[in-house]
């Protein structure tokens, strides 16, 4: 994808994104909502007219129409045709390829399958819960065997359990098939699980690119730090200070993002501060600190820990949850 | 025992508390619909009871045999038989024209195409009496080489050109708020436009097409002055024939037992509509397509969408270029005359007296059919909790569509016989042809009404009422803003229809109090260059005045107008 343009009544929904998909990567594009994430996926569908050029494997994709593209698109909800059964939906694409009734039958079994919905084939959509229809869509969009597979947020109308459980399916399902995916959603936990790469946007530009854990440990900017789950953005001295504790070479002064896990309760820690509050988890004790010559961090302890309000503490920063800035 | 015993006193105690509010809800269903129900019993069941029951006790005792005897007559067979054909033939041609001009006028983005929307509604409106005299216009005079003037190809025409705008209306509004995701899924998946279009989109608006082809094969069926201007008495339908029958041949047995079959023919068409009316679900959220620009491959339905503009264009084109036409020269002769009362004493009053007149009444029947159709729309679409609510709500629902399908002949007929002696004796009154104009529209009315009202989510009431506003206030907030442009519209549409109601009000107008429609039919009888001229003349008066309020109506942009 090269400079690639999408625009709305003169309004611009996505603004010069360059692009690459390495054959059999899942490629997850993370945004918040009205970053044009959704758009930049309709285009590439051939859904939305786009500037700029869009090619695969070399081939530009302008002026060919989206059935003709061998692209697959999972929406956000499915879409799964309500007139028709859950086989007859796996089905549709591969009547249109002309498949013999046999085979047909055969492949609708083995999608069905591979999805975990053994037994579905004559349930009508409508009798089937979110994640079901969820993996129907699925399996329908792998019937059409893609070259790109396009998926719409497909996680995100299913609530947290399952959308946990369904990202680990989807990732093993993904590369069993050894599809090449593009993936759009919000949740940084869905595309963490799910990707290879993971391509970052805001405003309707591209901000950052690259393989998953690239991205994770070294963001682009302040903004995209705290997007992809950064509690904090130091600066100044601060930053400095922390970078110390944590024996962070450094020269001049650096932005730092933390991590909320940066900051370890710990006796022998070379940063000192007064609680300001604490709050328990499940997990592990969560802490906000005053630290003298930083402010206010997030810190963990272990559950075994209590400190209150008020007290003095010492804290250890880990330096694999910190990210220094450009 | 007592494990039984403690949920049965738990279910009585549950059902006591329930019972209350039950009863009063029923209680304000009941006041609600009491009034429309007491209307449309006195002016419509009593009316066709009374029509019908003189046929089966012509002398005072009962004749079944004899109703059913009529059925067996060979006239009656052929005459239905032309019915049936000639209603499927026009249903089929109305589709066919009706659904790429739907696609078009609702989903690409045209210049004028409100406009043109508007302008295609506005022969649905039309009296069927003008529909009539523009396509005689039209085939006599510049199309006369065509050999098809008094054939049944003309009268199908003419049904055509009346119908084509419920099914524009009716499927253009399902397609317009279609979702089109699963069209864009389909094509994902990698089905060309055709086979979305075949497997995708026709399959969902299956319901809109169906219902849609119901209600335009009912109008066909029903249709009295389109088939009795084209097709004379050569050609009859059932309608036209229960018209000979009771003022021609006085067999009131015959009438009244071609009146019952329609009656259920038409009660088994408004089942089905009503059955396939798609059901909004409020809550649902779709992301219906923004109409898009013409692309080449749309050429087929553009080509048929100007074929239709043309064909709907033609017969009015030619009645008004016949109205401004006199001795071969232009001039606006027609339309003083229009001032006078013809010659050979054609009419009573001048028909601008008639013009005012028609406007009075359409005025009265608005008001009365507006008020009606608001009681029954709120009684139909609150919400219910019981089973028999609900079944009570849609018999009533479908109680109030009846108007719609039943012959007006049969109802002014009835009008005539039943409403001229105690309990209601209203022969002279001034409010019987209103009445009877807002029996016709009420149907329309109640359509456009409900899915407006039946389209508001409850909950916006729940949230009104747990915020302390009480139902006066709910009724302010949460229906008034959705629904003031349905009755706007509502209200435009009704007075157009009662504007050019004729079927009903020819039998029921008398000579000094005709209204337009009447008095174009009365000009054409009377046979002379300047009645027929003036007939052109007042048909063009009436066609832009109702063409002027669908234009105003179409402005409010409601999307269920029109959908029946």
């Amino acid at each position: 994808m090269r400079d690639v343009s999408v625009s709305y009544d003169g309004v611009p929904a996505v603004t010069g994104v360059d692009l690459d998909l390495p054959d059999g990567q899942v490629l997850a594009v993370l945004g918040p909502s009205g970053s044009g994430k959704s758009t930049l996926l309709r285009a590439i569908a051939g859904l939305e007219p786009a500037h700029g050029s869009i090619a695969w494997d070399g081939v530009s994709l302008e002026g060919v129409p989206t059935h003709k593209r061998g692209f697959a698109l999972m929406f956000q909800d499915g879409q799964l045709f309500g007139h028709l059964t859950v086989a007859a939906n796996v089905a549709y694409p591969l009547k249109l390829r002309r498949v013999a009734g046999a085979e047909r039958r055969r492949r609708v079994e083995e999608l069905l399958a591979l999805v975990g919905l053994e037994g579905y084939g004559r349930r009508l959509p409508l009798t089937l819960s979110g994640g079901e229809r969820q993996r129907v869509a699925l399996a329908r969009a792998l019937a059409v065997e893609p070259k790109l597979l396009l998926l719409d947020e497909p996680l995100s109308a299913l609530d947290t359990g399952l959308r946990e459980r369904l990202a680990g399916d989807l990732r093993r399902i993904l590369t069993a098939a050894g599809t090449t995916a593009l993936l759009v959603t919000h949740d940084q936990e869905e595309a963490f699980a799910v990707a290879d790469r993971l391509a970052v946007m805001r405003g309707g530009r591209l901000v950052q690119e690259g393989p998953v854990a690239d991205v994770w440990r070294a963001p682009a900017d302040p903004r995209t730090a705290l997007f992809l789950g950064y509690a904090r953005v130091l600066t100044g001295d601060a930053a400095a200070a922390v970078c110390t504790a944590a024996g962070l070479e450094t020269s001049g002064p650096v932005t730092l993002a933390v991590r909320r896990s940066a900051f370890v309760l710990a006796d022998d820690g070379p940063l000192s501060g007064v609680v300001v509050s604490a709050r328990a988890t499940p997990d592990q004790l969560r802490l906000v600190v005053d630290v003298d010559g930083v402010g206010e961090v997030d810190a963990v302890a272990s559950t075994g820990a209590h400190p209150g309000p008020g007290e003095h503490v010492r804290l250890r920063a880990e330096q694999t949850r910190l990210s220094l800035l450009p | 025992m007592e494990r039984r015993h403690l949920p049965l006193s738990a279910r009585v105690d549950g059902f006591g508390a329930r019972s209350p509010s039950l009863s009063r809800r029923l209680a304000a269903l009941i006041a609600l619909a009491a009034v429309p129900v007491a209307v449309l019993a006195i002016f419509f069941v009593l009316p066709l009871v009374g029509m019908v029951g003189r046929g089966f006790r012509p002398e005072g005792h009962w004749d079944v045999g004899g109703v059913l005897d009529v059925l067996k007559r060979p006239r009656v067979h052929r005459v239905l038989w032309f019915t049936v054909w000639s209603s499927t033939v026009a249903t089929a041609i109305t589709l066919l024209l009706g659904l790429p001009a739907a696609y078009v006028l609702h989903r690409l983005a045209l210049p004028l195409r409100r406009l043109v929307r508007a302008a295609l509604l506005v022969p649905f409106v039309l009296p069927t009496v003008v529909v009539g005299v523009a396509f005689r216009q039209l085939l006599t005079g510049p199309l006369s080489w065509l050999p098809i003037d008094g054939t049944p190809i003309a009268i199908i025409a003419g049904l055509v050109f009346f119908n084509v705008a419920v099914v524009i209306r009716a499927v253009g509004a399902a397609w317009e708020s279609l979702d089109a995701r699963p069209a864009e899924a389909a094509a994902a998946l990698g089905a060309g436009p055709w086979t979305v279009f075949r497997t995708v989109t026709l399959p969902a608006l299956r319901p809109a097409i169906v219902g849609a082809a119901s209600v335009v094969f009912l109008f066909c069926a029903t249709s009295f002055g389109v088939v009795l201007t084209l097709g004379g008495l050569r050609y009859a339908s059932v309608e036209t024939e229960i018209y000979l029958l009771t003022t021609d041949l006085l067999d009131l047995q015959g009438a009244a037992a071609l009146s019952l079959l329609q009656l259920a023919v038409v009660v088994a068409l408004l089942a089905i509509g009503a059955r396939l009316r798609p059901a909004r679900e409020a809550t649902v959220q779709r992301a219906p397509a923004r109409p898009r620009r013409p692309r080449l491959s749309d050429a087929p339905q553009l080509a048929v969408t100007a074929v239709l503009l043309v064909f709907v264009a033609a017969p009015l084109a030619a009645l008004l270029v016949g109205s401004l036409r006199v001795d071969g020269h232009w001039s606006l002769a027609n339309y003083r005359a229009l001032t006078s009362t013809g010659s050979q004493q054609a009419l009573v009053e001048p028909a601008t007296t008639a013009l005012d007149l028609s406007l009075r009444i359409a005025v009265d029947a608005t008001l009365l059919a507006l008020l009606l159709g608001l009681l029954v729309a709120l009684s139909v679409t609150r919400r219910t909790h019981s089973r028999a609510e609900r079944r009570a709500r849609g018999l009533l629902d479908a109680f109030f569509m009846l108007p719609l399908g039943v012959s007006a002949v049969t109802l002014g007929f009835g009008f005539l016989i039943t409403l001229d002696r105690p309990p209601v004796d209203l022969r002279d009154s001034p409010w019987l042809v209103p009445i009877a104009q807002a029996l016709v529209a009420l149907p329309l009315i109640v359509r456009t009404l409900v899915p407006a009202l039946g389209g508001i989510d409850d909950r916006q009431r729940q949230a009104a009422a747990s915020l302390g506003a009480g139902p006066l206030r709910r009724m302010l907030v949460v229906d008034v803003p959705v629904l003031w442009r349905p009755l706007l519209a509502s209200a435009g549409f009704a007075f157009a229809v009662s504007l050019g109601e004729f079927g009903a009000t020819s039998f029921l107008a008398r000579d000094e109090n005709a209204t337009l429609p009447v008095v174009i039919f009365r000009l054409i009888d009377h046979p002379g260059p300047m009645n027929y001229g003036m007939a052109l003349a007042a048909s063009c008066v009436l066609a832009a005045t109702t063409a002027i309020v669908m234009l105003v109506v179409e402005r409010l942009r409601v999307p269920s107008l029109g959908v029946l």
